[in-house]
């Protein structure tokens, strides 16, 4: 049995706009821009996306089953800028054969700096997975997949009977991530662990023509899932919904390769498609999987080198984090939401240095020149929030 | 290969980047065993002591004279001095706006006999003066003739394969020996006129570079800015336009600087340059009386001499920051070392620079930077703080998170260093004799 987990992450940032030490309101984000690329993405992948998956829901009558994770703040712009994907989204959801998980509301790091912020922003949006789409999460997956034992732990503490994670060769050693294992003395939590080469197959290869393999049908595809049969339980599929229409462009064939895959992997009656929290269900798990050290799924490092590489990263979310007992004894929620939109991961990315080194594009809608201008903008906003804490301690005075 | 080399300035008598360009390229050269012949004006003493000095290193170390830096450094390079007072960055409208050292100085008689310099020439020997309001203009002009004629006089003894000018008053000089051998003339564009002269270009000295670019076979710019303005303004194919970045080397062996320990609360933000509108001395000022509204215990250095020092002076009294504001005049040496080791970031907010050497030199002595994006180096570095050199409100949001925020400081300041070291003059040297070859293979 060779169970297809299809996972695809949905997310933007609020994003900052220009911002200088000179500038005094209030008002940190750039809706403009924000809602043009919302828009954009909205047409190129959500909706294009979500039809596709919903044709195949209906024509293989629930056979074809998927999940996802919305962030709470795509959602919010969603219903700021474009309801109807939501909309999409809602219908999606009453199909019964796709799965909502659980994540951090702002996608933020906050597992790295606070545990209880942590988890209130954890359970902010199982309310909202609760209140928009009628489900109640199972499983836990941390922003860019960011793992080690301590986010087991802490699923396990929530509740969660599954957390979704990285598979890294160096860890599992030569098991194969097809199979469920468990933390270190968290036997309560299943992981499921990305298959990380065929995932980037789809995310990455799909449209190289260098690629030996490329063009990359459905049936070849569907040949290598069945090949697991034997050696493992479950493909984990964990993707960037982004890959279908954005990365990778309709005029690639991914939307027909999509359409395609679900009768080339029913062909073989040992293989099915399952959501995390089924497959956490149905399946054992085969050992232990020690992550002592942060991983994620990010770059090709898979660690948190791409949002903590720095000094200037390491300072602003230091900086940044400092602040939550003065935010949170005020009692506001406007300065609340703005102190967590701040929390948003990609603000620190984008002010990674290891790329200028290589040269690699690390700038998918960065709104910034340099890392530099990223960290002087980041810097400048939160002065700005920090100068409001102390106003109004004085008028609270 | 042997390479005909004219230029104007060379160390250590600097008084820009020209010099110090000239000076990597050409030891760069001299490393990969490319033989140079390079000449160069200087100024002399009168009309009595006329003649071409032969300078070899092993002399020049001997005697003490002009390239005395040069002494082992240059395996296959000769210098000739040619006896011309082509003052670098001498512009024909002034006279007597800096100390002038000029010498209108006499030509060769028939019959003079040449003979051997006995002790260095330099500024202090230089006789007369010229007087305020006299004909420099013309002076000018006719110092770059002669030069030429003087070149061709060189030439027409020396055997070679390719010519290479640096710069505009070199350029008649490289069409004379062009003419005059028939070898390939590759020039090298360090700065036009409308980079040094904004809107109130110089039609002779336009039309001189004009010349020059169409004579050669080759072209080469310090950065695609300057092939841009090349292209723009001079009409010649872009096809013999290529660019070669300036770099900087680092293995000059610096004695260790000794400093006192400086104990200061104020931060330091450093002009250091020609004070001349092409390098935007008046954006530094309208910048730092933005960055002195949100911070105070900043000071702001202009380093340098210039036609504007007395204005930018007027100009920071006048905006109640003339306390704030320190002007050194010119450095040189290791007072330039001095002065960098003590500031906490530089800033060049040059209207027009083709290049920009300072910016890298400021790297590789552990200050972040923050360059004008009107720059050719931005094009080439990476970890530096960027500005369009008239957005002064953006200038100053810079320079204040710089000084406002030690991880910011630290990381420019860490890949920056790493990253200047990584511009070699060899590459340049390397691509120059990419050109050099293209030349030849083009040529006749």
């Amino acid at each position: 049995m060779a169970s297809v987990c299809f996972y695809f992450q949905v997310h933007q940032p609020f994003r900052l706009r220009r911002f200088s030490i000179f500038d005094r309101g209030a008002d940190y984000f750039d809706n403009p821009a924000n809602q043009e690329i919302i828009r954009k993405v909205a047409a190129r992948c959500y909706l294009p996306a979500n039809a596709v998956l919903r044709e195949l829901i209906e024509r293989y009558e629930g056979r074809f089953r998927v999940a996802f994770s919305l962030s709470g703040v795509v959602i919010e712009q969603f219903q700021r800028f474009a309801p109807e994907v939501l909309e999409s989204f809602r219908a999606l959801a009453e199909t019964g054969a796709v799965e909502f998980l659980a994540e951090t509301y702002y996608h933020s790091l906050a597992f790295l700096y606070s545990r209880s912020e942590f988890n209130e922003q954890v359970a902010l949006h199982v309310e909202m997975m609760r209140r928009l789409f009628g489900q109640t999460p199972t499983v836990l997956r941390n922003t860019e997949l960011i793992y080690n034992n301590e986010l087991a732990r802490a699923a396990a503490e929530l509740g969660f009977k599954a957390v979704l994670c990285e598979g890294a060769d160096h860890l599992l050693g030569n098991r194969p991530p097809t199979f469920l294992y468990t933390a270190p003395q968290v036997p309560e939590v299943k992981l499921l662990l990305k298959n990380y080469r065929l995932s980037d197959d789809i995310a990455f290869r799909f449209s190289d023509r260098n690629w030996p393999e490329w063009p990359l049908t459905a049936q070849k595809y569907a040949g290598w899932i069945h090949q697991v049969n034997g050696n493992g339980y479950v493909v984990n599929l964990f993707l960037d919904y982004e890959t279908f229409g954005e990365h990778q462009w309709a005029e690639t064939g991914i939307f027909d390769f999509l359409r395609n895959l679900p009768a080339a992997v029913l062909s073989y009656p040992d293989d099915d498609f399952k959501t995390p929290g089924e497959c956490a269900v149905v399946y054992p798990t085969s050992g232990q999987y020690d992550v002592p050290h942060m991983i994620s799924w990010a770059d090709t490092e898979r660690d948190l080198s791409a949002w903590l590489g720095n000094a200037m990263q390491s300072n602003a979310l230091h900086e940044l984090y400092r602040l939550e007992p003065l935010v949170k004894a005020r009692g506001d929620d406007a300065l609340l939401h703005d102190w967590r939109r701040l929390q948003t991961s990609d603000h620190f990315y984008y002010m990674c240095t290891k790329h200028l080194a290589d040269g690699t594009v690390h700038s998918y809608f960065n709104p910034y020149d340099t890392p530099y201008d990223a960290f002087i903008n980041f810097m400048n906003v939160l002065d700005n929030l920090r100068g409001r804490l102390g106003r109004m301690s004085a008028a609270a005075g | 290969m042997r390479v005909f080399m004219l230029g104007w300035e060379f160390p250590p008598f600097i008084s820009g980047g020209l010099g110090t360009a000239c000076f990597g390229l050409t030891r760069a050269l001299d490393r990969l065993g490319v033989e140079v012949l390079f000449v160069l004006p200087r100024p002399v003493s009168g009309p009595e002591a006329e003649h071409v000095e032969l300078l070899t290193p092993a002399t020049a170390a001997a005697e003490g004279k002009v390239i005395d830096a040069a002494a082992g450094l240059f395996r296959h390079t000769q210098f000739r001095a040619v006896p011309a007072t082509l003052r670098p960055y001498a512009r024909p409208e002034q006279a007597g706006a800096e100390e002038l050292e000029a010498v209108p100085g006499g030509r060769l008689a028939p019959g003079q006999r040449r003979r051997r310099r006995s002790r260095p020439a330099g500024p202090a020997d230089a006789g007369v003066f010229a007087s305020p309001g006299g004909h420099y203009s013309g002076d000018l002009f006719a110092e770059v003739e002669r030069y030429a004629a003087l070149a061709v006089a060189l030439a027409a003894d020396e055997d070679f394969d390719i010519i290479h000018a640096h710069d505009w008053m070199t350029y008649l000089a490289g069409i004379a020996v062009q003419q005059y051998t028939g070898k390939p003339l590759v020039v090298h564009v360090h700065s036009t006129e409308f980079d040094r002269a904004g809107l109130h270009v110089n039609q002779r000295i336009y039309d001189i570079e004009r010349a020059g670019m169409h004579a050669a076979t080759k072209i080469i710019c310090v950065s695609h800015l300057t092939r841009s303005i090349v292209l723009r303004h001079y009409g010649v194919d872009p096809r013999k336009v290529e660019v070669v970045y300036n770099a900087m080397d680092d293995d000059d062996s610096r004695e260790p600087v000794d400093l006192p320990p400086i104990t200061r609360d104020d931060k330091i933000v450093l002009f250091l340059g020609r004070i001349t509108m092409q390098k935007g001395p008046e954006y530094f000022l309208a910048a730092a009386k933005r960055v002195l509204e949100v911070m105070d215990n900043v000071r702001f250095v202009m380093a340098g001499s210039g036609d504007m020092v007395r204005r930018m002076i007027e100009m920071a009294a006048a905006m109640g920051i003339g306390h704030k504001v320190l002007f050194t005049g010119f450095l040189r040496g290791n007072d330039v070392r001095r002065i960098f080791r003590m500031a906490d970031l530089y800033v060049m907010p040059s209207v027009s620079e083709p290049f920009g050497l300072t910016p890298l030199e400021a790297l590789a002595n552990d200050v972040p930077v923050l360059i004008s994006k009107q720059s050719g180096v931005a094009e080439v570095l990476k970890h530096a703080l960027k500005v369009d050199f008239w957005d002064v409100d953006e200038m100053a949001n810079k320079i204040v998170a710089v000084l406002r925020h030690p991880p910011l400081h630290a990381t420019l300041r860490d890949h920056g260093s790493f990253e200047v070291k990584r511009l070699r003059w060899t590459d340049s040297a390397e691509n120059c004799i990419k050109v050099y070859q293209a030349a030849l293979g083009g040529a006749g």
